[in-house]
This record gives C-alpha cells, sequence and structure tokens, in this order.
C-alpha cells in the first residue's frame, strides 16, 4: 500500500504538481499565507524572489518529484538482492550498519550506476522543472541575454529562442550543452563499476 | 468427513521483541509521515478545486463555499449537441455505429458466464472499446468556440496521446525487433549514432522543425498533426528498453518457428510479441502519457494559435497570465479532471510500468 500512494505521485501528469507547488511557494501563496497567519513571521519568505532561495526551492522540489521513481527502482533490486549474502554475513558476526555498507550499498550502486548517469544528464536538461515552477526568474542584471538565477542552458536556450530569436546563440549554447554532456556520459560510463566490474557481481 | 487439523509445526509464532516494536512503530511512523508528504500537495489541489468564494490563492486550505463552479466554467461553451449527431447521413451513420459498439461492450462487460458475447474474440471486443470511446467523444460539441477553450486543448491532448501511443508502439516494436534478431551492415554503426545523436538536447531541431512543419502547413492550425508527426518520427530512438528485452529471448524459439515453416511476421506476431507483453504494455502507456505534459513543442509548434494548444500549453497560460488571480480555482479544476484518466491508466497498468523501468535501470 505505502508502494502504491508513491506511485500514485508520479501518475499524476507533472506538470500540473510542478505549477500547483510553483503557486503553493508564491509569495501570495498558501505556504507564505499560512505562515502570516500564525504571525511566525511578519512578511512573505522570499521563495521565488531570492536567487539563493530560488535555488534551494527548485532542488527541493525535483527531489520531490523524483524520489518515487528511484525508490521503485530501488525496491525492485533489494528483493533481488540474494538472501545467503546477509546470512553468511550474520553469521560472521556483521552488524547492521555493516552489511549496508559492505553488501547493500555495492550492490545498489552497481545496479543504479547506468541509471544514475541517465539521471545527471537528464537533470541538465531538464527543462520541465526549471521552467514551469520559476521560469527562471528571478531575472538578474549580471547575466547576459535576459537569463535569470535559476535559468539551466536548456531554458535560456529556448527563451533565446521563442522570445528573442537569437537563433545564432541559442545553437552554439546546444551544441556547447551536447559537447558537456556527451563528454561527461562516454567518460563516467567507462568508468562506474558497472561496466568494469561486470563479471564480479554475475 | 473428518476434519484436518494443521500440523503443530507449521505456524511458528514469536512475539516481537520491544525492541522490534520500537523499529516498526519507527518505521511507521516515517512511512505515514512520507505518504503526506508526497500526497500533500495533490489532495490541496482538490480541495481547492471545489472553492466558491475566490478564484485567486488564498491562505486557508479548506473552501468556505464548497462549488462546481470551476468544473462548469470549464465545460462553458459546450453543449449536448444532439443535432450533430444526425446532422449529416455519415455523422448518422458513425453515431449508430459506436451506439451498436457501446452497446454491445455494457453487455460484455457483465461477463455472465452464459452471456452471448463471452466467447467474443478480443480483437473484436478492442474494436468495440474504440466503437464507444468514439461516441463518447461525439456526444460533447463546441458550440460556441470562443469559450470552450478547455474541451478543445482535452480533445487536442487526447487525440494526439492515442495517435502517439498506437504508432510510437509500433516503430519502437518494430525497431526493437529488427536490431535484435538481424544483422546487417551498418547494425552496430546505426546504434552508436542513434546513442550520439541521442544526447543532444531536442529543443535543437525546434527551430528547424517548425519551419519545416510550416512548409507542410502543420503549424498553428494544424498543430494537431504537426505534433503526431513530430512524436512518431523520433521514437524509434528509443528503443533500448525493448531491445534489452527482445535479447533475453532464447533465439532457439525463432528458428524452430522458422524450420516449421513461419514467416517473419508470423514469428514476430505470434511467438514474440505475446511473450514481450510487459514492454509493449509499458510502451504504448510511456506514448500515451508523454503528450499530456509536453509544454515546449506543443507551444512552440501552435504559437499563438489558441484552438492549437495542449492541455499543458492551456493550463500553463492560465496560471501565468497576469490576471491569474480569477483563473487559479479553475486550473485546479482543471488539472484534476487531466489527472484522473491519466492517474487512472496509470493505476491500472502500473505492474508494467515498474517492469519497465526496472529492466530499463539493470539494462542501462
Amino acid at each position: 500500500m505505502w508502494r502504491t500512494v508513491l506511485v500514485f505521485t508520479i501518475a499524476v501528469p507533472q506538470f500540473i504538481s510542478l505549477l500547483y507547488v510553483s503557486k503553493l511557494f508564491a509569495a501570495d501563496g498558501l505556504i507564505n499565507g499560512l505562515l502570516l497567519r500564525w504571525g511566525w513571521i511578519r512578511q512573505p519568505l522570499p521563495f521565488w524572489t531570492n536567487p539563493a532561495w530560488a535555488r534551494i526551492t527548485i532542488i527541493g522540489i525535483n527531489v520531490w518529484v523524483g524520489i518515487p521513481y528511484m525508490m521503485l527502482i530501488a525496491t525492485g533490486i533489494l528483493m533481488n538482492i540474494p538472501s545467503d549474502l546477509y546470512e553468511s554475513a550474520r553469521i560472521d558476526g556483521a552488524g547492521a550498519f555493516q552489511t549496508w555498507r559492505k553488501i547493500t550499498l555495492p550492490y545498489m550502486l552497481f545496479v543504479t550506476g547506468p541509471y544514475l548517469l541517465t539521471s545527471f544528464t537528464g537533470n541538465i536538461n531538464n527543462f520541465n522543472v526549471i521552467f514551469l515552477l520559476s521560469q527562471g526568474r528571478p531575472l538578474s542584471l549580471e547575466m547576459a541575454g535576459n537569463a535569470g538565477s535559476t535559468d539551466l542552458l536548456i531554458t535560456w536556450l529556448y527563451k533565446m529562442t521563442v522570445t528573442d530569436s537569437n537563433y545564432k546563440l541559442a545553437a552554439v549554447i546546444g551544441i556547447l550543452v551536447f559537447v558537456v554532456c556527451a563528454g561527461v556520459n562516454l567518460l563516467v560510463y567507462n568508468l562506474i563499476p558497472s561496466v568494469k566490474n561486470e563479471e564480479d557481481f554475475q | 468427513m473428518e476434519k484436518r487439523k494443521p500440523p503443530a509445526s507449521t505456524a511458528v509464532f514469536r512475539s516481537k521483541s520491544r525492541h522490534e516494536r520500537h523499529v516498526n512503530a519507527w518505521v511507521y511512523t516515517l512511512l505515514t509521515g512520507i505518504s503526506i508528504l508526497w500526497l500533500l500537495p495533490l489532495v490541496l489541489l482538490l480541495l481547492q478545486s471545489f472553492r466558491g468564494e475566490s478564484g485567486g490563492q488564498v491562505a486557508y486550505v479548506l473552501p468556505r463555499q464548497w462549488t462546481l463552479k470551476n468544473y462548469a466554467f470549464l465545460f462553458e461553451g459546450a453543449r449536448w449537441s444532439i443535432q450533430r449527431l444526425y446532422h449529416t447521413p455519415s455523422a448518422l451513420l458513425m453515431t449508430l455505429l459506436s451506439a451498436l459498439g457501446a452497446a454491445l461492450l455494457s453487455l460484455w462487460f457483465l461477463k455472465k458466464p452464459f452471456s452471448p458475447f463471452a466467447q467474443t474474440p478480443s480483437r473484436l471486443k478492442h474494436l468495440l472499446l474504440l466503437c464507444a470511446l468514439w461516441f463518447l467523444l461525439q456526444l460533447v460539441r463546441c458550440l460556441d468556440v470562443s469559450r470552450c477553450d478547455f474541451l478543445q486543448w482535452y480533445r487536442n491532448t487526447l487525440i494526439i496521446a492515442i495517435f502517439c501511443a498506437a504508432l510510437q508502439t509500433l516503430m519502437v516494436l518494430s525497431v526493437a525487433y529488427t536490431l535484435s534478431r538481424m544483422r546487417f551492415r551498418g547494425r552496430r554503426l546505426m546504434m552508436n549514432a542513434v546513442l550520439v545523436l541521442g544526447m543532444f538536447p531536442g529543443f535543437l531541431t525546434m527551430i528547424v522543425l517548425y519551419y519545416l512543419l510550416k512548409t507542410l502547413g502543420l503549424t498553428q492550425a494544424g498543430a494537431v498533426p504537426g505534433l503526431i508527426l513530430i512524436s512518431v518520427a523520433s521514437s524509434g530512438m528509443g528503443y533500448y528498453i525493448a531491445k534489452g528485452f527482445f535479447d533475453t529471448i532464447p533465439r532457439a524459439l525463432d528458428e524452430s518457428a522458422r524450420m516449421d515453416g513461419a514467416t517473419r511476421l508470423n514469428i514476430f506476431l505470434k511467438i514474440i510479441l505475446p511473450m514481450a507483453k510487459p514492454i509493449a504494455i509499458y510502451t504504448v502507456l510511456m506514448g500515451f502519457l508523454a503528450p499530456w505534459g509536453d509544454y515546449v513543442f506543443a507551444s512552440y509548434v501552435a504559437f499563438g494559435h489558441k484552438a492549437g494548444y495542449n492541455v499543458a500549453v492551456g493550463l500553463y497560460r492560465w496560471v501565468n497570465t497576469s490576471d491569474y488571480q480569477g483563473y487559479f480555482t479553475r486550473f485546479c479544476a482543471g488539472g484534476v479532471l487531466v489527472a484522473l484518466p491519466v492517474t487512472a491508466l496509470f493505476m491500472w497498468l502500473q505492474k508494467y510500468y515498474v517492469e519497465g523501468i526496472t529492466a530499463g535501470a539493470v539494462k542501462g
């Protein structure tokens, strides 16, 4: 039943929950309204107007969105770890923490290595979360071309394409993003144990 | 008949130690906390959609005035227009056929053992289901075009989702089967090229695709076919999970079928596909769910032309316009209406989804 609750969170289309949560944290939204009403704060908390706060809020909400997926994968993997490993560890006198560190963790990291890598690349290009939550605001004068403090390269690219029609810069940014992502991907993929020590785990 | 007593040693009951009970209490508290944290925004969304007193945001959770007027707003321009059902002979024929399909389908759902339709082949049942859906779609017509935005967007998104699901599955399964079973010159090269091309952010192609679609007339007013074309044409690149699955099916199966004289198509349809049912359903589900959340391409292809938006773009405009104060509760109502069928479908097929992503994560 607990798993169904989290799967339910995945089932609701992401853009709806993101749009709603963006309004939840707004200056006149529910959270600020409640805190003001209870007298805990004097002024609305600057979730979206202060650059540092905005970044932390976006990371938090992104984590909130991503945990159910990871949980599904993790439970699937945990159920497949052979239990005789645990039995022999217990017989040898390992405590709970040691078992976790030496058996569970390496196994999990081995199996989810590729997924973590794809997730990293995916988040570099995660347009939906940034755009729907904060549209890249707060805008900042320190950055060129209408970029905001929470803009990713990808949302900046979108703004340049749609509002400024600055196709030249947009194309350059796209190519740079590709170079970085592809480079990191190829480098890390060949280094993670999933590929190097494939035999050890079979 | 003598009563059988269960053997005394099967059930071993051990009273939980205090330590175990403590741990259990902590674990359950944590689980409840996590569930609340994850479900809270969704519950709040549902509650806000019933609020009657003001359209914007407020500082309290429970509505003071419970009303359905937000939902009524979404359906405002539509009328149950009966005339259009028999307006032309073809419309009348379509209505009769789909009504017949819906009636037969409801009989099928009764599933009594002596029902005459218990033995209907399942393909016919699927056809009847489609007829029933088509009939339901026909019923709601938009008479006042300027007021039924949400229904138009919903309809667009539904059409895109259905076509994408069907065509994408066709493409992905074909590509995966071909790459898994057949060896031809350039196969490795193509797989590597697709891998590298997949690392480009998709937005780079947005501008080029827009101009391409414009020459074909598939933008703005023709946004729906344009979006379907974009999604389907590049869907073959997502073959990894399906191919991994096909790779686990032994070749010997194929070969013995060929020795018995089956054609490739026969092997694919009759042997491989039934075995790959989980992955096939996962692909269909993914293809169906993707258009509901697609903001970028939908907003660009249907630029400025409101009737061509899909639900994501429309709701985003509602929430972020300058007068969003009036539209917030309507956005919540729209969100609930969008989430309901998608969530229901997802929960019905969640087994396949879980299988799909664990397979994808394990095989990379």
